[in-house]
């Protein structure tokens, strides 16, 4: 595969004494659109970090458009978990997605009016233009996950990497979010989303790789979206509601 | 050397300032499981007022009396805090912060006010805030060692639940214990170990006793028990060094060659520590690379 | 200018500096790294001293910064190796002043140097060592210096504003987006060690963990935009300042204890009044059509 738009090659990763991730080698396509699926602790998140160098690579080699990381980063967005900032801090859902355009603007520059547009635009798609001038802490949670997604927008990335996007939020962002997510892959961008549904895997997604501290299998969703390859990844921790995979229950989350 | 630490106050000052090492570094211990290693210092800096005002209003320095003011206004501190942080947006760092430095400044317009009295310069009230534990004599050293011994004894009777209270408190709370009533006695074990201290080791450095030895335990040991023991010993030998160093000149400060003491054990065990520390970590790495390269290796040799 | 009005513009700008830089204290929640700071500082004083052998503004004001930037490092290395955050600044700053404290005590003695000095600093002898500057004629040196601080912040906090606010939101994405987050760390622990540094002699170490902790604070109860809360903490600082000073002239107290308090009152006073964020506001919240409800506590 030439035209692969991400290679990971024998990535390995520990936390102290123990090894989380090993022997973690796939390739991505462009224009796909992958869940990284696996029970709590599986490294799913240790993986996108470890691949976007917020967190250390034991061994192992990852390259991004046939590139090392540190030279394809402006071409890559990342949305972390939700948690992982303060929504207390004192700024508006616009002055947040306009931060999606710091890299561009350069030093000593304040965004300007067109900046501001383009940050009000990418809002407007995630449907929270009503909400552009809300202080970030009077959002609801499913409101901050959009502003998020409406700032990886703004990037213009190529390729997005996505850390429990769905996680905790209301079926109204759900649904913006894999509309977002649909048209962005439509216009060819490539994106990576750790997803804890199985259930809505099959609708969502057209790549899917299950990881338990390695891979378990990666591929197109409709090869290898098995009982067979869910029942290897999740182990004991699931039960099957129906016997049918689109039942499938992760008593974990 | 005998005959003199019998002779002389220095003997006397030791045994306190090792007494205080062992309970600083016990409570240090619980206080860095809790996640609260500021804490001590804030509440070390909120005591001054309580100390000023004990004094203006008995009018003499008796170390018991100053204790008591200082405990007082430590647990308002203490309330502050807790308050600040669970009813508005501010975080816990900058309460501390704010607790401290507010306090501290309120303390240092009443010493201002007690020195300009009427004997208030002579009081010794300066040497207790800054921490002279040689100035201490007989009567301040049984009352500073009776408390240390009372806190150890509360920490060791209680080993079992301090232990399930500080590591999982659902837990504490399912097999019947109170929440409150644990955190009232930890928060009031905490303060009297502030405040004794603050007469051997002064205001600033006392949080010092209690963060060093605690997180140099934790190079040694994964074990709780064991952490609380090498703690308390870090502590009481650092107690003991730095009172013995800085016995050898004349008006050298007790305080800060105890903290020195201390934190040359935290170098040893950040270095050499059987746990953690970073030479086992550097080899643990490396062996962990080569394990992971050799099965790649294998792999593709497999392959071919 | 008169003795009084040289310590009010002393005392404001201390208030001012402090209240800028504070804020990002507070919002990238390392408000304790304040304190660290203001002890460590009282080392490179030491040291720069020692190196010297004179009081000069200049050297301690470099063994300041220094000793400020050798903290930040030191506690951001420690926590790297998964010392908790706050037992690494516990460790690290302790030990320092502890070492600085030995240092003035053995070889300095009480020549120049005094903890005690050190740590409520001496505003009122402020206005006696003054220089001549062009334009502005005959000024106190420490007034001086902190003016010029004063510019160096508001230059670095205006230059760098979005950086400032993107790196201490989200540092994860700064980093993403190629901004420098650790150079933009070090360059914010200067500044605070600047700020404390020229805040130092006049108004001693405590006095500039208060004004750089509590107005800031104060203004976060009050505002949700970053702008507001630099103007509306500058303002605390100040206002803490002058009411400080005459509350302890009028006691006949310590001037920097007095500003201390101060703080502490405007911090208290947001902490229950204040409209957005303060203690009442969670029982009286405006109605529709401006009436007032009164909310049952639930």
């Amino acid at each position: 595969m030439g035209n692969s738009i991400i290679k990971v090659e024998d990535l390995s990763a520990s936390y102290r004494k123990n090894t989380v991730l090993e022997d973690i080698s796939f390739e991505v396509e462009p224009g796909s659109l992958t869940a990284i699926v696996g029970p709590n602790g599986a490294g799913k998140s240790t993986l996108m970090k470890t691949m976007l160098d917020l967190h250390p690579l034991l061994t192992g080699n990852v390259t991004y458009f046939g590139l090392p990381f540190q030279k394809a980063k402006k071409r890559i967005g990342y949305v972390p978990q939700r948690g992982s900032v303060d929504w207390d801090f004192p700024t508006d859902a616009l002055d947040v997605v306009t931060m999606g355009l710091y890299g561009k603007i350069g030093w000593l520059k304040r965004p300007s009016k067109k900046h501001r547009e383009l940050a009000f635009e990418a809002l407007k798609k995630m449907g929270m233009e009503d909400y552009a001038n809300r202080q970030i802490s009077q959002l609801s949670g499913g409101q901050q996950q959009r502003v998020f997604l409406a700032r990886a927008l703004v990037q213009q990335a190529d390729l997005y990497f996505m850390d429990e996007p769905l996680a905790g939020v209301d079926a109204a962002t759900e649904r913006a979010i894999m509309a977002t997510l649909k048209e962005l892959n439509e216009i060819g961008k490539t994106v990576l989303v750790v997803h804890h549904d199985l259930q809505t895997v099959m609708d969502y997604f057209d790549h899917v790789l299950f990881l338990n501290r390695t891979i378990i299998s990666h591929g197109k969703t409709n090869e290898i979206f098995t009982k067979e390859n869910i029942a290897q990844t999740y182990g004991g921790n699931m039960r099957l509601i129906g016997g049918e995979f689109q039942h499938v229950v992760s008593t974990s989350e | 050397m005998l005959s003199l630490l019998l002779n002389s106050n220095l003997g006397w000052v030791l045994l306190s300032t090792t007494t205080l090492g062992l309970a600083a570094g016990t409570i240090g211990c619980m206080a860095y499981w809790k996640r609260q290693n500021l804490m001590s210092d804030a509440l070390s800096h909120a005591a001054l007022p309580g100390v000023v005002l004990a004094f203006l209003l008995i009018g003499e320095k008796n170390l018991l009396f100053l204790i008591i003011g200082a405990a007082c206004s430590a647990l308002v501190g203490a309330f502050l805090i807790q308050w600040i942080t669970s009813s508005s947006r501010i975080s816990e760092d900058s309460a501390m912060g704010m607790v401290l430095a507010v306090f501290y400044g309120f303390g240092i317009m009443l010493l201002t006010i007690a020195n300009r009295s009427a004997g208030g310069n002579q009081s010794g009230l300066d040497s207790f805030i800054y921490g002279q534990a040689a100035s201490m004599v007989r009567s301040d050293v049984l009352t500073m060692m009776a408390l240390a011994l009372l806190v150890i004894f509360v920490i060791a009777i209680g080993f079992k639940e301090w232990k399930i209270f500080l590591f999982d408190q659902n837990f504490a709370k399912g097999i019947g214990l109170s929440l409150r009533g644990m955190n009232t006695i930890y928060t009031a074990v905490l303060v009297t170990t502030i405040v004794i201290g603050i007469q051997a080791v002064g205001v600033i450095l006392m949080a010092a006793m209690l963060i060093i030895p605690a997180v140099s335990a934790r190079y040694w040991s994964h074990s709780f028990k064991s952490m609380l023991i090498l703690s308390s010993a870090f502590g009481g030998i650092s107690g003991a060094l730095g009172t013995l160093t800085s016995s050898w000149g004349s008006g050298w400060p007790t305080g800060p060659f105890i903290v020195v003491v201390a934190a040359g054990f935290f170098v040893i065990s950040l270095v050499f520590g059987k746990e953690k520390g970073l030479l086992i970590q550097y080899i643990q790495l490396k062996i962990q690379q080569r394990q992971q390269q050799a099965k790649a290796v294998l792999k593709s040799e497999g392959v071919k | 200018m008169t003795y009084t009005a040289w310590i009010i513009v002393t005392a404001a700008l201390v208030g001012l500096s402090c209240g800028l830089v504070g804020v990002f204290l507070i919002l990238r929640k390392t408000a304790m790294m304040a304190d660290a700071i203001s002890h460590t500082v009282l080392l490179g004083i030491v040291i720069a001293f020692l190196v010297t052998r004179e009081v000069s503004g200049s050297a301690m004001l470099v063994g300041g910064i220094l000793a400020g930037l050798v903290t930040a490092f030191l506690v951001q290395w420690l926590h790297s190796l998964r010392v908790q955050h706050d037992a690494s600044m516990g460790i690290v700053f302790t030990t320092l002043f502890a070492i600085g404290v030995i240092l003035i005590s053995t070889s300095v003695g009480n020549a120049h140097l005094d903890v005690q000095h050190a740590l409520m600093g001496e505003i009122t002898f402020i206005p006696f060592h003054t220089i001549t500057l062009p334009v502005i004629g005959q000024i106190p040196q420490a007034t001086a210096l902190l003016m010029i601080v004063f510019l160096v912040v508001l230059f670095f906090i205006i230059a760098f504003y979005k950086e400032w606010k993107i790196t201490s939101f989200d540092p994860t994405l700064a980093a993403s987006l190629g901004i420098p987050v650790m150079v933009m760390h070090y360059l914010f622990m200067s500044l605070v060690s600047v700020t404390t540094v020229a805040s130092f002699d006049s108004v001693g170490a405590i006095m500039v963990v208060a004004m750089l902790i509590t107005p800031a604070a104060s203004a976060y109860l009050w505002t949700d935009k970053l702008a507001v809360m630099l103007v509306l903490s500058g303002f605390f600082g100040v206002i803490s300042a002058v009411a400080g000073f005459y509350v302890a002239a009028w006691i006949d107290t310590s001037i920097s204890g007095s500003m201390a308090f101060a703080t502490g009152i405007v911090f208290l006073v947001s902490f229950i009044g204040s409209p957005k964020h303060g203690l009442l506001s969670k029982y009286i919240r405006p109605g529709v059509h401006g009436r007032i409800v009164w909310r049952v506590k639930r």
